[in-house]
C-alpha cells in the first residue's frame, strides 16, 4: 500500500492503480528510471489467466471424460463394479442394442477384478512403504550426519527421478524372476494356514503378480512419504524433545510421546499422497502385474490386472470395437481411477491443510 | 537427539530418594534395560528401513545400467529404429523435441501462474487455484493420456501428433513448475518489494528487475524437475505422439513422433533379441537423461545457496 506523502521538490508517485494525485508524472523527475512500458495491468491479467489454466484443464479432463464414459455408463449400469467378466463380444455379428446403447454382441464388462487388483497391490505397497519411509526418515532426521542426510534426500530425488517405465522394466526382468525363484517358493511353504497369511499360500506363479507389483510400487510411493516426513520431523521442537530425554526417556519413548504427535497428521497425508499414485500408477503396474482380465487375484503371487494398466494396454485393441463401446467402457474405467486417485488427493491435502506446518509435495515428491 | 550414555543414573521420579536404591531398584533396573532393549530394536528397524531405500535404488540403477552398457552399441546414436530394431537416434531426437517443447510452454504458463499465485492474488482468495494446480498433479498419467486421445487425436482431428503429446504432457508437468515458482517467489523478504514499491516503480517492473532474480534458481530447478519427468513418461504418450521410425518433422500436427519411452514398453517382451537390446539401452538413456536434470538442479541449488549462506537454520 502506497501512502502518498507530500514532500517538497518531488513528485509524488502514484498509487498502484494510477489513483495518485494530479501532478506532473512521477517518472518526469530527473533520476527516475523509467521502464518503457507500465505494463502492470497486463501482468496481473496474464498471469491470472495463467493460474487458471491447470485447474481448468483439470475440469476440461474430468469432463471430457465424462461425456466420454456416459454411453458406457448407460450400457453397463452399475454392474459394472460387480461383475467379474470382460467380454468385449463377437465383432463379426450385427451390434446389438442393449439400455440404448449399440455394442458388439455379447459384449460384457465388469471391472471388479481390475478394482479389487488396483486396491490389492496398492495395499501391500503401503504396507511396506509407510514403515520404510517413516523409520528411513527418523534416522535420517535423528542419526545421520549433515552431509549424509543431504546424500539421502539426493537419494530420494532419485528415487522419484527414476521414470515409471524402467521401474516397470526392472519389476517384469529382474525383481519378478528373483521373487518367483528366491523368495516366494519359501513365504509360501513356510507359512501356517491361517486366515490373513493364508494369501501368501498357494502357487507362487512366475514372478508377475500382486506382491511384486506392491513392492515396486512401494519402492515407487516411499519418496513422497519419506520426504514429507523427514522435513515435519525436522520441525518438533527441540526443546519439547531435549524435555522429554531429561525426564529419563529412551529415543523411542521421545518419538513415541513427542515425536508422533507432532508429525501425525502431516505424516498421514503424505501416506494418503501417496495411496493416490499408487492407485493410479500405470506403466510400472502394466509391465510387473501381468495384465489379465476377467479373474479375481487368489493369493499375493497371483497375476491381475489394474486400472490403468488395462486402460494402457487395452485401448489398442479397443479401437478395434467398431460400435465404440469398448473404448467408452475403458472411459468409464479411467474415470473410476480419477474418481480414487483424486479423492485420495483432496482428502490428503484438506487433512493436511488443517493442521500442518509443512505443506504436501506434489505429484511424485521431488 | 541424545541417547542417555551407558551408565547414566536411573532416572528415579521417587518422592522417596533414601528408598532409591532399596527395595524397587530391581525391577527399575530391569525395567530400564527392556526399555533400552526397545529403543535398540526401534533404532535398528529404522536402519533396516534405510537400506530398504537404499537398496531398491542401487539394485535398479545398477541393473538398468548394467544390462544397458552390455547392449550398447554407437550406433544407437546414429541410426533410426527399423521395426524392433536399429538405432534409437529418431526416440533420441524426439524425446528432445518434445521436452524442449514442454519446458518452453510449461515455463510460459507455469510459471505465469506461480507469478500470480505469489504476487497477485489476494490473500486467502487462491486457494481453488493452487487447489486445482496441486491436485490435477495427482491425476493417473493414463487418464491424462485417454483424454488426450479421445479429444485432441480423434475429436480435434490433430492425429498423433507433436501438438497432442506436448498439450498432454504440459499438462501433467504444469503443477510442479507453479509450485516451484510460487514458493521460490514466496521465499523472497517482502523488503524486497516494499522497497521497490518504495522507489516508485510499478509492480510489474518491480517483479522483473527485483523480485523475480533471486527466486530464479529455485523456478528454474522446478522447470528442470518438469523436463526430467517429461524424459520419463510413458503413459500420457503412448496414444497422443504414437511413434515413428523417422526422425521429427517440423510439422505440428499428424506428424507422430518417437520418445524414448516407447521402446522400453513395446519392445521389452518382444520376442527379438534386437528388442531386448533396444529396450535395456532406451532406459539406460531414459535413467541417464533424468538423473542428469536432477543433478544439474541440485547443483543449481547448491551453488546459490553456497552464494547466500545468510540464514543459520539448523538444518
Amino acid at each position: 500500500m502506497t501512502v502518498p506523502v507530500e514532500s517538497p521538490g518531488r513528485p509524488v508517485p502514484p498509487a498502484p492503480g494510477g489513483q495518485g494525485p494530479p501532478g506532473p508524472r512521477w517518472d518526469a523527475a530527473p533520476g527516475v528510471i523509467r521502464p518503457r512500458h507500465d505494463t502492470e495491468g497486463m501482468v496481473r491479467w496474464g498471469t491470472r489467466l495463467a493460474a487458471l489454466l491447470p485447474g481448468a484443464a483439470l475440469v476440461g479432463l474430468t469432463v471430457a471424460l465424462l461425456i466420454e464414459a456416459l454411453p458406457a455408463i448407460q450400457g453397463n449400469g452399475f454392474g459394472f463394479f460387480t461383475r467379474t467378466t470382460w467380454d468385449p463380444g463377437n465383432f463379426y455379428n450385427p451390434p446389438v442394442v442393449v439400455n440404448g446403447v449399440t455394442r458388439p454382441d455379447g459384449a460384457s464388462y465388469g471391472a471388479f477384478p481390475l478394482i479389487v487388483g488396483t486396491l490389492a497391490s496398492s495395499a501391500i505397497a503401503m504396507a511396506i512403504a509407510v514403515p520404510v519411509a517413516f523409520g528411513t526418515a527418523m534416522i535420517v532426521v535423528h542419526k545421520l550426519p549433515r552431509r549424509l542426510s543431504n546424500t539421502f534426500g539426493m537419494l530420494l530425488e532419485m528415487l522419484a527421478g527414476i521414470p515409471s517405465v524402467v521401474f516397470g522394466l526392472w519389476a517384469a526382468l529382474t525383481l519378478g524372476p528373483f521373487l518367483a525363484h528366491h523368495v516366494s517358493p519359501f513365504i509360501s511353504r513356510s507359512l501356517p494356514d491361517v486366515p490373513v497369511l493364508r494369501y501368501f499360500k498357494g502357487p507362487v506363479g512366475s514372478g508377475e503378480g500382486l506382491l511384486t507389483s506392491g513392492l515396486v510400487l512401494a519402492v515407487m510411493v516411499v519418496p513422497i512419504i519419506a520426504s514429507t516426513t523427514r522435513d515435519l520431523l525436522r520441525q518438533v521442537p527441540r526443546g519439547t524433545q531435549e524435555g522429554a530425554v531429561a525426564l529419563g526417556m529412551t529415543d523411542l519413548e521421545v518419538v513415541r510421546t513427542v515425536s508422533i504427535p507432532w508429525v501425525r497428521t502431516g505424516v498421514i497425508g503424505a501416506c494418503v499422497l501417496g495411496l493416490g499414485r499408487a492407485l493410479g500408477e500405470t506403466m510400472a503396474v502394466a509391465m510387473a502385474s501381468g495384465t489379465v482380465l476377467g479373474t479375481v487375484p487368489r493369493n499375493v503371487y497371483s497375476t491381475f490386472g489394474s486400472m490403468a494398466g488395462v486402460i494402457v494396454s487395452q485401448l489398442d485393441s479397443a479401437l478395434t470395437d467398431a460400435t465404440g463401446f469398448a473404448v467408452e467402457t475403458l472411459a468409464y474405467l479411467g474415470l473410476v481411477l480419477l474418481a480414487m486417485s483424486l479423492l485420495a488427493n483432496i482428502g490428503a491435502r484438506l487433512l493436511v491443510r488443517r493442521a500442518s506446518t509443512t505443506a504436501l509435495p506434489v505429484g511424485r515428491g521431488i | 537427539m541424545a541417547t542417555l550414555p551407558a551408565g547414566t543414573a536411573l532416572p528415579t521420579a521417587s518422592p522417596h530418594p533414601e528408598r532409591a536404591f532399596g527395595a524397587g531398584t530391581t525391577v527399575r533396573r530391569r525395567r530400564w534395560s527392556r526399555r533400552r532393549m526397545a529403543n535398540a530394536v526401534y533404532w535398528g528397524a529404522c536402519a533396516a528401513a534405510l537400506a530398504g531405500v537404499a537398496v531398491p535404488v542401487v539394485w535398479v540403477l545398477a541393473g538398468v545400467v548394467n544390462s544397458g552398457l552390455r547392449d550398447w552399441h554407437w550406433s544407437v546414436l546414429t541410426t533410426q529404429t527399423v521395426g524392433t530394431g536399429g538405432g534409437l537416434l529418431n526416440a533420441i531426437a524426439g524425446t528432445l523435441v518434445i521436452v524442449v517443447g514442454v519446458a518452453v510452454i510449461v515455463g510460459i504458463v507455469g510459471i505465469a501462474g506461480g507469478i500470480y499465485l505469489a504476487e497477485f492474488c489476494p490473500e486467502g482468495r487462491g486457494g481453488l487455484l493452487r487447489g486445482g494446480s496441486e491436485i490435477l498433479s495427482g491425476a493417473p498419467s493414463i487418464v491424462l493420456g485417454y483424454v488426450g486421445y479421445v479429444t485432441l487425436v480423434v475429436r480435434f482431428h490433430w492425429g498423433f501428433s507433436l501438438a497432442a503429446a506436448l498439450v498432454v504432457l504440459s499438462v501433467m508437468v504444469v503443477p510442479y513448475v507453479v509450485k516451484a515458482t510460487e514458493v521460490s517467489l514466496r521465499s523472497v523478504p517482502t523488503a524486497y518489494r516494499d522497497g521497490s514499491e518504495a522507489l516508485g516503480m510499478p509492480s510489474g517492473y518491480a517483479l522483473r528487475r527485483v523480485v523475480l532474480r533471486p527466486a530464479l534458481p529455485g523456478i528454474v530447478t522446478g522447470l528442470i524437475v518438469a523436463m526430467a519427468i517429461a524424459v520419463g513418461e510413458t503413459a500420457p504418450l503412448l496414444y497422443t505422439a504414437g511413434w515413428s521410425n523417422n526422425l521429427p518433422t517440423t510439422h505440428l500436427f499428424h506428424a507422430p513422433i518417437a520418445y524414448l519411452t516407447y521402446p522400453v514398453w513395446t519392445f521389452y517382451n518382444q520376442p527379438y533379441a534386437s528388442a531386448h537390446r533396444l529396450a535395456a539401452v532406451a532406459a539406460l538413456l531414459l535413467v541417464v537423461l533424468a538423473l542428469l536434470m536432477i543433478v544439474v538442479g541440485r547443483i543449481i541449488v547448491a551453488v546459490t545457496q553456497r552464494q547466500s549462506e545468510t540464514s543459520s537454520a539448523p538444518h
